[in-house]
């Protein structure tokens, strides 16, 4: 037995771990301080919120410590299909007799606890899936193969719907990235999930980023798909235009303001004007240019170019992104015709409440805006510990657990995020990296599964918080407050398989 | 397992959703600075701190004006919790009904109200006050507030002082930027004069509030507050027992007294009557009613703004100007018979006194045809060519003396009175058909001739100063006050001083040649005082004579011009004389020995006599 876990202890990603502590750390920090006020009491003081997480994180260690090295390794494999079924049963009894919390019925109140089975249903999906796909003889290719993962997939997603919880539903749009990595063709599905989240950013954050959105898709689309001769070419092109589209509209925003500061001085001392009424065209044409409409001039421009290249190449796949990008902005400037005229009112309303569009009467513009501020305020170091003053004076909604993320932007500026951001991004792809070296089917499928899950709550979490996405109650992993999800990531990051090379 | 390098692919996505969303928060923190405006904005909130509003002193450093505390009661309508109404109405010694009805309405106007608190009560009695002080927590939402409010120990200078009240929008629209509602601000008097010195700066605190509005913390720990800087002290040139001597005499008249300390122009009193109390200036407000539809019209201040006739006082005018232009010279004689005859059975008559006389005989004796005389050659020297040049010689001349214009003095609102020119005439009589004999009233001062209380103090100062006077002013310059530099300048007349000192001894003999004599002001004697004095009998179309009397005392020695001037009533002996002399005697002896003319002039009611719309 000790030399078994002589063996374990050396196997383990230490780096995993230590980011993992890192996460729950700067998280706690955070909860601390989005809740702090002139006469706070201690970070333990376990009259708050940041008392009980502490609570939670040693709870947590432990846990992990346990399954790391304790519990054999080989007994999930086992226990996954009961374990799934257990779940699925929690999930549907908690509609019944749960209280309604914000309009979604899927906590369990255990007197001082409440516990949320769509967190553990996480760990029950994955386990299931990575079992079943690493099965001998299960092909993806196989309709019969696809229609069992796909269904593992949507039942518990329909059931979380069901319990009005619809941002833990969309998680499980990440464990397309599993099959995919399987071997799953992902146009079809790509396609479908290029309209519909195109109506719905069109709606929520605006035809400008949807379209930046689209960009960044079909650069990602191209890439993981396409015959690319020159990857890194091809991948810096790609994020160059998604990045210089991203800060396009700041930046004509602060050329304007430049310009409208300037304009006399432009006027007459620059360029004195020989025949008058000339100069002061030239530059009032700036503040009248809309972002979209260079994104349009530009896009114009370089779409032939590529056609002719993916016909000269016989380049399929670009062709297709082309086209799909065509398509996508034809669907974005309809959208909002099609929602008007083609929906009646109760589907209508029945997607606002869904997009969060019609969530309280102050607004969903009010979180989502109060939340830019908070971090917008933060500029590049932050305000320092504690000197935030939008999140800890209630202007953010959900300051501690959903829209933790603000205390990171206000009190640590962009540095904080960009730490947080590429601590995440670190742990996404130390695990898939992780994963690809393990020698067994399920390890690997199970580590895509848990990346998958991790990813798709820092983009849905993250990109609510700066207005990104529609408000979508998800927490941040490891940095929200609350049990459920702590424990639940915890066991997700730990299960031996994730963090074991 | 081979894929394709699909999990290469994976990590790119990963890396460009990754920049996605730091380039959302890049230009959120870095390139945006709308955010930080917004945050600021949310956040903090600002709590002015009043400054405590400048106090106005007297000559002697006796507060005329200064500052006390008024309790009110603010009610913070969405913080009202359900609350034992008769205990409320009990403490506040209000009747419940009162205070149902007021947060009734507050909840009608919730909205607009929000979270702001509204005053209940205005100027609660102290010991009301701690009352409530003691048994507030149990009333959430009430709560007390103290504020500063004007404070007149002194009954002095009412009109002088004015008054302070809260601004409105016109007056916010006048000083952009200066005011914000609930502000207050000096409206008429010293306090709108000198409303720059006295106000003081605005400080705030700085607070950090929630969302539910708040109060949370200071912001920073307090380093961003901003101190109230409190307003300005102003000195006056003000006497205050005088001033308050000459409210006392000026009761039951209407009429003014200004006196003025000819050695620099600073005014002493200043007296409007009738005029306003100062316990209604502390809350004028209440008193606005009264005060507007009183037909004596209390807020009128007649020392700068009333345009009186001097009367005979004027004639000093004319005596000296006749002496610079050298058609006069003080032993010329000229005999008056009861009168001056001009025309055909024209008379500008005169009284019973010694002809024919000099100079300063018919100073002393106020002899209306000497002015004729002296008039008729001011006019009618040939060295003019029309009767018109030598008016509006005249004119000039006069002016000169301050009348006719405003004199520049730091009280506001003062009025010019006003002196004829050719072109007064040839409007009413045209050109080339009037002559000195048209004109023969101004002589004596009556007919298009009109000045306020102060243009005749300010003449009385320049014959005591002998032929300069200094602006009258009412600001004393003191620490951190300056007065304009034009207030230190002597200010000459047209006419040689060298010509003054005869009219002064006329002046002296009017008041000092004891009785029997003829002397017109024997009653303004007042032992080894040498007062010099000259009165004045004006028409008043509306009624009887107005009393009018200038008079400076010492003669060598200066300390005090005084003019006084009773609407009807009657000869300048009778009302106005007295009553400067007793100013004089009070201000140089500080106890008036003449009890019995003191309280003669003071129980006088000539209310009766004045008409009024």
């Amino acid at each position: 037995m000790t030399e078994q876990h002589a063996h374990k202890r050396q196997s383990i990603d230490w780096a995993v771990i230590v980011t993992y502590l890192l996460l729950v750390l700067i998280g706690w920090i955070n909860i601390y301080a989005s809740i702090h006020s002139a006469d706070s009491p201690s970070i333990f003081d376990l009259g708050t919120r940041s008392g009980k997480q502490f609570v939670w994180i040693l709870t947590s260690l432990g846990l992990a410590g346990a399954i790391l090295f304790l519990l054999p390794s080989r007994l999930w494999e086992s226990i996954c299909i009961p374990f799934y079924i257990l779940v699925l049963f929690l999930l549907m009894v908690v509609i019944f007799v749960s209280n309604d919390v914000k309009g979604s019925h899927s906590w369990f109140d255990l007197g001082p606890v409440r516990f949320q089975p769509a967190e553990i249903s996480k760990i029950a999906t994955s386990l299931l899936l990575a079992f079943v796909m690493s099965m001998q003889n299960f092909r993806l290719s196989k309709l019969k193969d696809l229609a069992i993962a796909a269904a593992i997939i949507i039942l518990p997603m329909l059931i979380i719907v069901a319990e009005s919880e619809t941002g833990s539903a969309l998680v499980y749009l990440g464990f397309v990235f599993v099959l995919y990595r399987e071997g799953f063709s992902g146009w079809w599905l790509g396609l479908f999930g290029l309209v519909v989240a195109l109506f719905i950013s069109t709606l929520t954050i605006g035809i400008y980023w949807s379209i930046v959105g689209l960009i960044a898709a079909m650069v990602l689309f191209y890439v993981l798909t396409g015959n690319v001769s020159h990857p890194w070419r091809t991948v810096f092109l790609g994020m160059g235009s998604v990045a210089f589209a991203a800060l396009l509209p700041a930046a004509l925003d602060e050329a304007c303001a430049l310009i409208e500061g300037h304009i006399d001085y432009l006027n007459h001392r620059i360029w004195v004007p020989q025949e008058g009424e000339s100069a002061r065209y030239f530059w009032s044409f700036l503040p009248k240019l809309k972002p979209i409409y260079v994104v349009l001039a530009l896009s114009t421009g370089a779409l032939p170019i590529l056609l002719y290249k993916a016909y000269r190449k016989k380049d399929l796949t670009l062709a297709i992104a082309v086209g799909a990008f065509l398509i996508g902005i034809l669907l974005s400037f309809s959208t909002d015709y099609i929602f008007d005229n083609v929906l009646q009112p109760h589907q209508q309303s029945r997607i606002e409440v869904l997009l969060g569009m019609k969530e309280d009467p102050s607004g969903v513009g009010y979180n989502v805006n109060q939340s830019k501020i908070a971090i917008g305020s933060g500029g590049l170091l932050g305000k320092g510990f504690l000197q935030g003053t939008q999140t800890t004076f209630g202007f953010v909604p959900e300051q501690t657990t959903d829209f933790i993320f603000c205390t990171v932007g206000e009190e640590w500026g962009f540095v904080g995020c960009l730490v947080v951001i590429a601590l995440y991004v670190f742990l996404i792809a130390r695990i898939l990296i992780d994963a690809e070296s393990c020698r067994g089917n399920f390890t690997r499928i199970y580590g895509y599964c848990v990346a998958a899950c991790i990813f798709m709550h820092l983009f849905i979490n993250v990109g609510m918080t700066v207005g990104l996405m529609p408000v979508i109650g998800i927490p941040l992993p490891l940095l929200s407050y609350g049990g459920s999800s702590l424990w639940a990531f915890t066991i997700l990051i730990h299960f031996p398989i994730p963090v074991q090379k | 397992m081979n894929d394709d390098g699909r999990h290469i692919r994976l990590l790119i996505g990963l890396g460009v959703v990754t920049l996605l969303l730091l380039g959302r928060i890049f230009s959120l923190q870095i390139l945006s600075s709308s955010y930080k405006e917004d945050a600021d904005r949310n956040a903090t909130i600002y709590e002015t701190i009043y400054p405590t509003r400048g106090a106005i002193y007297d000559r002697n450093g006796t507060i005329l004006v200064g500052n006390k505390v008024a309790y009110d009661i603010l009610v913070t309508p969405r913080e009202v919790k359900p609350f034992d109404t008769l205990a409320l109405a009990t403490v506040l010694d209000v009747d419940p009904g009162f205070i149902k009805s007021r947060l009734e309405e507050y909840n009608k106007r919730r909205r607009s109200i929000g979270y702001q608190a509204v005053t209940m009560i205005r100027n609660l009695p102290a010991e009301t006050y701690m009352r409530f002080d003691e048994v507030k927590y149990r009333f959430p939402g009430f709560r007390g507030q103290v504020r500063g409010i004007r404070d007149y120990p002194v009954n002095a200078g009412g009109n002088l002082l004015g008054y302070v009240s809260e601004v409105n929008q016109a007056y916010m629209d006048a000083h952009p930027g200066e005011y914000k509602s609930g502000d207050y601000a000096g409206m008429t008097g010293i306090e709108a004069a000198r409303e720059k010195d006295l106000r003081g700066e605005k400080g705030y605190h700085i607070y950090l509030r929630n969302s539910l509005n708040q109060i949370e913390q200071p912001y920073k720990d307090g380093v961003m507050d901003k101190e109230a800087v409190p307003g300005q002290d102003i000195v006056t040139t003000i006497d205050a027992s005088l001033q308050q001597y000459g409210q006392e005499l000026m009761q039951g008249k209407v009429g003014s007294l200004v006196a003025i300390e000819p050695a620099t122009g600073e005014i002493l009193a200043l007296v409007s009557a009738p005029g306003i109390d100062v316990s209604m200036l502390a809350d004028i407000g209440k008193h606005w009613n009264e005060i507007s539809s009183d037909p004596y019209k209390p807020m009128y201040n007649r020392a700068v703004q009333a345009s009186y006739p001097p009367g005979s006082v004027f004639k000093l005018v004319n005596g000296l100007i006749g002496l610079e232009e050298g058609v006069l010279r003080p032993e010329m004689m000229y005999s008056c018979n009861y009168g001056y005859h001009f025309g055909a059975g024209h008379k500008l008559g005169c009284h019973g006194h010694k002809s024919p006389l000099n100079m300063e005989e018919s100073i002393m004796m106020s002899c209306n045809a000497y002015y004729c005389y002296v008039l008729k050659n001011i006019l009618d020297n040939r060295k003019y060519a029309s009767v018109a040049d030598g008016l509006d010689a005249w004119h000039e001349y006069v002016e000169s003396f301050g009348f006719g214009r405003k004199l520049g003095s730091d009280f506001p609102a003062e009025l010019s009175g006003s002196i004829p020119t050719s072109k007064t005439y040839n409007r009413s009589y045209g050109k080339g058909r009037w002559n000195s004999t048209t004109v023969i009233s101004l002589s004596i001062g009556q007919g298009e001739i009109l000045a306020t209380p102060m243009h005749l103090a300010n003449l009385c100062a320049t014959i005591a100063n002998r032929g300069y006077y200094y602006i009258p002013h009412i600001i004393k310059a003191s620490e951190g006050v300056e007065i304009e530099p034009q207030f230190y300048e002597k200010q000459y007349t047209m006419v040689d001083t060298l010509h003054f000192p005869k009219v002064v001894k006329g002046m002296w003999r009017a008041v000092n040649s004891g009785p029997g004599m003829g002397g017109t002001a024997w009653i303004a004697h007042v032992d080894s005082l040498d007062i010099c004095g000259k009165t004045g009998t004006a028409q008043n179309p509306r009624g009887a004579d107005n009393s009018v009397f200038i008079c400076f005392a010492p003669m060598d020695d200066p300390q005090i011009a005084v003019a006084c001037y009773v609407e009807n009533g009657g000869f300048g002996a009778t009302y106005a004389a007295p009553m400067a002399s007793l100013m004089v005697e009070k201000y140089l002896k500080g106890k008036v020995k003449r009890t019995d003319l003191e309280k003669r002039m003071k129980e006088a009611n000539l209310m009766s006599r004045v008409k009024h719309d």
